[in-house]
């Protein structure tokens, strides 16, 4: 596929589940430049002129197509931040692979920063992917993403945000606004380990009446990480809104929740859960009696957990 | 194959002799709070027992830990099924097949076949997590389907009756007269206060207060326990 090595092509693969030219839309960003793009009967991808990124412009009543939009960063040192606008129309189903992928091997940190806007017109559903990961031995593997989302009336939008390993550390801002009978399911997996750290916070702002939003948020820190997370649900209006932070913490690693709740109309319903310990010691116990060491053990629990 | 000897715990038991032969389907029974959970645990090597002798397979084993224990052929199914967030009853089935012989011999894939034994449709059961939203049967069904799956040389059952549905009864003794006359040369420990799977036991042990006060056949047994143990 194009011109990348194994390691990019690795990446690749496991941020975004690309391992050739995708049907349909794409636009891959690697290295700071755009190596191939593809817009497709109804999907246009336009680059911005006055500022690194993407406009995506998706016509109305488009259906059943993946936009995948990945980005590799294999050159340490490099740091860039990069402006990515997706216009869904009315009446959509589309699904967006993002994903970013940083191999460092030098001595510089290299950062993205990716800001990505998404305005969903009426009706529409959006199924967004993102999947973090860094390797390498080098310096710093940096993500800070940015997404903010504006769902229109009786729209969805359900978002997958992952970070899979190797990322030293990250500041994820997710916001979002909803209209008159708009969904929001927020995914969010993060797993720290060595010295990095995360901080997450979910913004949702419940405007329109029977409006709703779920976060759920699952982290595991290891060794002698960090993670904040913050959730913040809004009702303004009748609606409802629940957030579900759930951590292991293992080791030296240290983890702060913070769900906030904050209602405005006397039929906002809301709600939050939140749970930190450690793996709880029958669970490590009922897999080693079936054969597993405390580590695999282990290794199945968290898996399991951030699946 | 195993041979229990003067095992005491902390009060809970006071030295407790008994052997298991290949082949044997031995039934432990007694009140609650007799101490056979925790017997079933020291052998299992999820609790270490403060005095006594465990020998499994020619070997003590009081010095290994659970891992080796099931790794040398020891399975063991909870009396209360531990809850896993994110697990499914696929992962569960299969970290247990992949030690067995079955498994290795004939690169099985798939461990459907636990879940039918059970009485449970795999359909819709495999990809489900192994959470608080399975009943309290269908969780034990799984767990005892987890240590079919090991396909072990010495697998005990701690009351795998309990919350099991009296219609189901019958298929969960027909599994174990099964398992028993599929594999003469592995051995079968049923802890239960149910008759019925006494009645299929080769020799029962009765357990009170931390030791062993009846031991024998089914027909001696049940004479001396007079119909019943509750
Ligand atoms: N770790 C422990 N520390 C202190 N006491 C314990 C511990 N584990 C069990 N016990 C006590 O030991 C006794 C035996 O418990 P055990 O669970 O072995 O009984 P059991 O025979 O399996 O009963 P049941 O039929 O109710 O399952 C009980 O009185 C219990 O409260
Ligand atoms: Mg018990």
């Amino acid at each position: 596929m194009m011109d990348l090595d194994k390691i990019e092509r690795d990446l690749m693969r496991e941020v975004s589940g690309v391992t050739g030219i995708p049907e349909g839309a794409y636009n891959f960003r690697v290295n700071g430049k755009s190596i191939g793009r593809q817009s497709s009967e109804k999907i246009n991808i336009v680059p911005k002129t006055e500022k690194s990124g993407i406009d995506i412009y998706i016509a109305d009543n488009t259906h059943q197509e993946i936009v995948h939009i990945p980005v590799i960063i294999s050159a340490s040192g490099l740091k860039e931040a990069v402006y990515n606008d997706f216009y869904v129309g009315d009446n959509c189903e589309v699904t967006i692979v993002a994903g970013c992928g940083i191999y460092n091997c030098g001595t510089d940190d290299s950062i993205h920063d990716g800001i990505h806007v998404f305005h969903v017109g009426k009706n529409s559903k959006v199924y967004y992917i993102e999947k973090h990961c860094g390797i390498g031995p080098g310096a710093g593997k940096i993500l800070n993403p940015t997404t903010k989302v504006d769902l229109g009336e009786n729209s969805y939008a359900e978002m997958l945000l992952e970070q899979i390993k190797g990322v030293d550390s990250t500041r994820r801002m997710t916001e979002a606004d909803l209209a008159k009978n708009a969904h929001l399911v927020v995914k969010e997996r993060l797993f720290t380990h060595g010295k990095q750290s995360a901080e997450s916070e979910i913004v949702a702002r419940l405007n329109g009446q029977d409006s709703s939003a779920d976060i759920v948020s699952r982290a595991v820190a290891q060794d002698f990480s960090a993670q904040n997370f913050r959730s913040h649900i809004i009702g303004a209006a009748k609606c409802r809104g629940h957030s579900e932070c759930d951590a292991i913490i293992m080791d030296k690693a240290r983890v702060n929740a913070e769900p906030a709740l904050e209602a405005l109309n006397v039929d906002a319903e809301l709600i939050h859960e939140a749970a930190i310990g450690k793996i709880a010691n029958e669970q490590l116990t009922k897999l080693m009696t079936l054969g597993l060491s405390r580590r695999q053990a282990e290794a199945q629990i968290i898996n399991g957990f951030l699946k | 194959m195993l041979q229990v000897k003067g095992v005491s715990f902390k009060g809970i038991l006071k030295g407790i002799s008994f052997d298991v032969r290949p082949g044997e389907l031995v039934v432990i029974t007694g009140p609650n709070g007799s101490g056979k959970s925790t017997l079933a645990k020291i052998i299992a090597g999820v609790e270490k027992s403060d005095a006594g002798e465990i020998i499994f397979k020619d070997e003590d084993i009081v010095k290994k830990d659970c891992t080796e224990r099931a790794r040398m052929g020891l399975a063991f199914s909870f009396q209360q099924p531990v809850r896993f967030k994110g697990l499914t009853v696929r992962d569960l089935l299969k970290i247990a097949a992949s030690g067995s012989e079955a498994f290795l011999d004939n690169e099985m894939k798939e461990v459907d076949g636990y879940l039918k034994k059970v009485g449970l449709e795999p359909a819709l059961y495999l990809d489900r997590e192994v959470n608080a939203s399975l009943s309290g049967g269908e969780l034990k069904r799984i767990e005892i389907a987890s240590v079919l799956a090991r396909d072990a040389v010495l697998s005990i059952f701690d009351e795998p009756e309990a919350g099991i549905d009296i219609w189901s009864f019958d298929n969960l003794v027909k599994m174990f007269k099964d398992m028993r006359k599929k594999n003469p040369k592995r051995a079968i420990v049923i802890i239960s206060h149910q008759e019925r799977i006494m009645k299929i036991a080769d020799r029962i042990i009765l357990l009170e207060n931390g030791e062993i006060s009846a031991h024998g056949t089914p027909e001696q047994m049940m004479a001396r326990i007079g119909g019943g143990l509750k």
